[in-house]
């Protein structure tokens, strides 16, 4: 973005009373693979893209399991995610061990938070350069919140981060105001249908995204590529109802991670009505 | 933690009470919970105090009672007022439920035992939040566990049979508030440190109430009482 003298250290400000390193730090979350979360009165899902570096390599872990009434996925600096993942399953389970109980989601992000936050003001550390979507079951019903690096969190309805995120967010302002009332398999679907905006244009498999799913009754745990595969058939053929996406704005960069090989167009007659962007 | 046992730190714990309270009985009930003490404070066979409050609310979901050493029991209170201070300083409209204060009541007990200086009490805690009941107990070694019902003390051995033959589902207000006066009824002919003032407090959703205090009636005119040892001749 910009370089200038007062981004060289977090604590200090600029003359316009702003932290540049926790701007970058937001920056490096929009260079992430993208994820994506929704919620309903009793479910959240959390989906994310998934591509490995290389056809030789594996892809990175992204999405979390926490306690088994939370999860989070993660975009940015995946290394920072794991180690925030850890701190959080160690929160839910001295908790848990204490209470018998298990942490509220509210409670969590709050600490999350915090913890974040004091990254943003020592001189000899960092911020956290990844941006959580957690997703989680309390008693007062399902709840998704962004954690953000510079200490801030946000309770959503639905919400995506990370390269592309644009392109979901965009689909998911449209159908948000359903997701309430909606069923499990409802928001799955949205999930994926979110997730296949991110792509734009390249063909959703199971093999580029992540699922995971934690509701009333059903602790969270990440579907498997066939059952993620077979939801994707199921929408893909029955042709989804989709309006042709606007236009995304061109200010939306490439994540180096994403190897945009663009090239795919495989099913081209069953294949949903994606417009390919102008990147 | 070493030297927990020598002769200069053996001031540093608790080796014998000193104040005790005797038993508390407790049932669940068709809207909530049912638990009654009396109010008294023995020092050692002296029955010195005859005004102890031995149950008490705490947050919107529970009710404490507690028998054995009462300075114990008031530390108690200061930690689970500082609990519930804190989870209301989250302001986030989730609270700690009886099971929460339960078991961190145990964690505490059982940590306080490991290090050989035991609170010295018997806790019965017990409350409702979003239509659970819930009824738990936890003892000086942290032995704990949830029931229907539950006693402390001597009422484990004279109350806990007459709840096993008469407690049922669903129990009214006034049914198990006659069940638990009958249970105090036989504590108060047969524990010596029992006081003839008992509290009965009720929790439900709505939320906890103490009632006054009051006496039981007492009838000291039966058979085996004046001749007690009519059965076993030489014994006393």
């Amino acid at each position: 973005m910009f370089r200038n003298q007062y981004d060289t250290d977090v604590t200090t400000w600029s003359p316009a009373g702003r932290l540049f390193q926790v701007e970058y730090a937001m920056e490096a979350v929009k260079q992430g693979s993208a994820a994506i979360g929704l919620r309903s009165k009793t479910h959240v899902v959390l989906a994310c893209v998934n591509k490995a570096n290389s056809e030789l390599s594996s892809h990175q872990k992204k999405i979390f399991k926490v306690d088994d009434h939370i999860g989070v996925a993660i975009a940015g600096l995946t290394a920072d995610g794991r180690v925030l993942s850890r701190y959080m399953r160690n929160e839910c389970i001295n908790y848990s061990y204490t209470y018998e109980s298990p942490l509220p989601v509210g409670r969590l992000v709050v600490q999350l938070a915090d913890k974040a936050q004091v990254c943003t003001q020592r001189s000899w550390k960092r911020p956290y350069g990844v941006g959580l979507l957690v997703g989680g079951l309390d008693e007062s019903g399902a709840h998704l919140y962004y954690n953000c690096p510079s200490g801030n969190y946000f309770e959503y309805q639905a919400f995506a981060i990370g390269s592309r995120s644009q392109a979901a967010k965009t689909y998911l302002e449209r159908k948000f105001e359903n997701f309430m009332g909606s069923s499990r398999e409802e928001l799955i679907k949205d999930a994926l249908i979110a997730t296949r905006e991110s792509l734009q244009g390249e063909k959703l498999r199971s093999s580029v995204c992540t699922v995971a799913v934690v509701g009333v009754g059903e602790p969270f745990h990440i579907l498997d590529q066939e059952t993620v595969q077979k939801l994707i058939d199921e929408f893909e053929i029955v042709r989804e109802d989709e309006p042709p996406a606007e236009p995304q704005p061109p200010a939306e960069q490439d994540a180096p991670a994403d190897q945009g090989t663009g090239a795919d167009q495989g099913a081209a007659a069953a294949s949903p009505d994606v417009a390919p962007m102008d990147i | 933690m070493a030297s927990n046992s020598d002769s200069v730190s053996d001031t540093q714990r608790t080796l014998y009470p000193y104040v005790t309270g005797t038993s508390v009985v407790a049932l669940k009930y068709k809207d909530g919970i049912l638990m009654a003490a009396d109010m008294g404070g023995s020092y050692g066979s002296t029955l010195r105090y005859k005004s102890i409050d031995r149950l008490r609310p705490i947050g919107k979901h529970s009710l404490l009672g507690a028998s054995g050493e009462i300075s114990d029991f008031q530390e108690i209170l200061r930690y689970l007022d500082e609990l519930i201070l804190y989870d209301n300083m989250w302001d986030d409209g989730n609270s700690l439920g009886p099971k929460e204060v339960h078991n961190y009541l145990t964690r505490v007990m059982y940590n306080r035992r490991n290090k050989f200086n035991p609170l010295w009490n018997a806790l019965v805690l017990g409350g409702v939040k979003n239509g659970q009941k819930y009824l738990g107990m936890v003892n000086m070694i942290g032995i704990n566990f949830e029931d229907n019902h539950v006693a402390t003390g001597l009422g484990n051995h004279l109350t806990r049979p007459i709840l096993r033959d008469e407690w049922h589902e669903n129990l009214t207000f006034e049914e198990g508030v006659k069940l638990l006066e009958k249970c105090m009824r036989v504590l108060l002919y047969r524990d010596r440190s029992a006081v003839n003032k008992i509290q009965i407090s009720k929790i439900t959703e709505e939320g906890a109430t103490l009632f006054p205090p009051y006496s039981l009636k007492t009838y000291w005119e039966f058979a085996a009482f004046k001749n007690p040892t009519v059965g076993a001749e030489g014994s006393w």
